[in-house]
């Protein structure tokens, strides 16, 4: 599945540096933005940059370069947990229509890098949101792990972290240190 | 800084946790990592904490709360190894036992290193949890050997990653 969207039509991005938690823009909702606001495209083009350069992540949030705005960028293509796949996109202003089909999943993030953490997260999703550049709004359908990744950047977006949201008490684990 | 290891057991009842953190922090004690949790009808509280602290000021503060506790100075902080992939353990049947002596040898037997377990016994049914890491390469040949333990202690043992996704 492809969307009317090409990464490269944002232009040539900055690697920025990543905010780490317990920073407070990772904690308050992120604004709405403009997608066609050139600084807003310059950003996504940033967080992809990021994203790019960071080993194993598949999505990264205004929030987490220290911007509290609603934008983020994804790409799970290649992941073995991922079924349905749109190829690597940014999205503004996204908002969960639906969810359904709940599933326990581990996830770590970018931002907090010593823990990992037991999140349920819906195995399938509808979501709302707008491409950068063209401010063309549209409707995602997926499910599996790029229903997980989708819905991981939008709690960035809503200023929350897998920890707002862990299974229980001993559901928050150390992570090994990754070379 | 000093680091402090602290056990305190007691008959469960509200309020255990909060006289205990009190109690540390009028002492200026920093909390860290710890693990507190109810076994049967226990409450047990195991933390590291941290400051300017001596054990014996630590014994005073905890004293009168009239719950047996230990406090023992560990030193500084040590990085953590990294010892490979992480995976969960998970093992229940019948009580009987050494269930857990037989499983934890096998693990360590096998490089494994446990990171956290826990335990449950409920009526006849004992539950054993986990998690531990180990050489990727060497998770094929643990998995077998798992097996066989299962067979000899007639209980179900499963054995799989837990890798986390990076979002
Ligand atoms: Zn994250």
């Amino acid at each position: 599945m492809s969307l009317p969207f090409d990464p490269a039509d944002l232009g040539e991005g900055t690697v920025l540096p990543v905010v780490y938690a317990p920073a407070p823009v990772l904690g308050v909702p992120g604004e709405a933005v403009d997608p066609t606001d050139p600084a807003v495209v310059r950003l996504a083009a940033d967080l992809f940059a990021t994203m790019r350069v960071s080993p194993g992540c598949v999505g990264l949030a205004a929030p987490q370069v220290g911007a509290g705005l609603r934008l983020f960028v994804v790409d799970v293509t290649g992941h073995p947990k991922a079924s349905t796949v749109h190829g690597a996109y940014a999205l503004a202003n996204a908002e969960i229509l639906e969810a359904s089909r709940w599933r326990p999943g581990r996830e770590g993030c970018m931002s907090v890098p010593d823990l990992t953490g037991d999140v349920k997260r819906a195995g399938r999703i509808v979501v709302s949101g707008e491409l950068p550049g063209s401010g063309r709004k549209i409707t995602i359908t997926t499910d599996a792990f790029e229903a997980r990744a989708l819905q991981h950047e939008i709690d960035h977006c809503a200023g929350r972290l897998f920890l707002d949201r862990v299974s229980g008490a001993h559901a928050v684990y150390q992570r090994k240190v990754y070379l | 800084m000093t680091e402090l290891a602290v056990t305190v057991i007691g008959p469960d009842r509200p309020g255990i946790v909060a006289d205990v953190a009190e109690a540390l922090a009028a002492l200026g004690a920093n909390l860290t990592d710890s693990t507190m949790t109810r076994l049967r009808g226990h409450f047990t509280m195991t933390l590291i904490c941290a400051g300017e602290l001596r054990v014996e000021q630590v014994e005073a503060a905890l004293a009168p709360l009239g719950l047996p506790f230990a406090v023992r100075d560990v030193g500084a902080d040590e990085p953590v190894r990294q010892a490979g992939e992480t995976y969960l353990v998970s093992v229940h049947g019948a009580d009987r036992l050494g269930i857990v002596a037989a499983v934890t040898r096998e693990l360590a037997g096998a490089g494994a290193n446990i990171t956290d377990l826990s335990t449950r016994l409920t009526g006849p049914l004992y539950v054993l949890l986990a998690e531990v890491e180990l050489p990727a390469a060497d998770a094929a040949t643990l998995a077998e050997r798992l097996a066989v333990v299962a067979a000899e202690l007639d209980v179900g043992i499963t054995f799989r990653p837990t890798q986390a996704d990076l979002l």
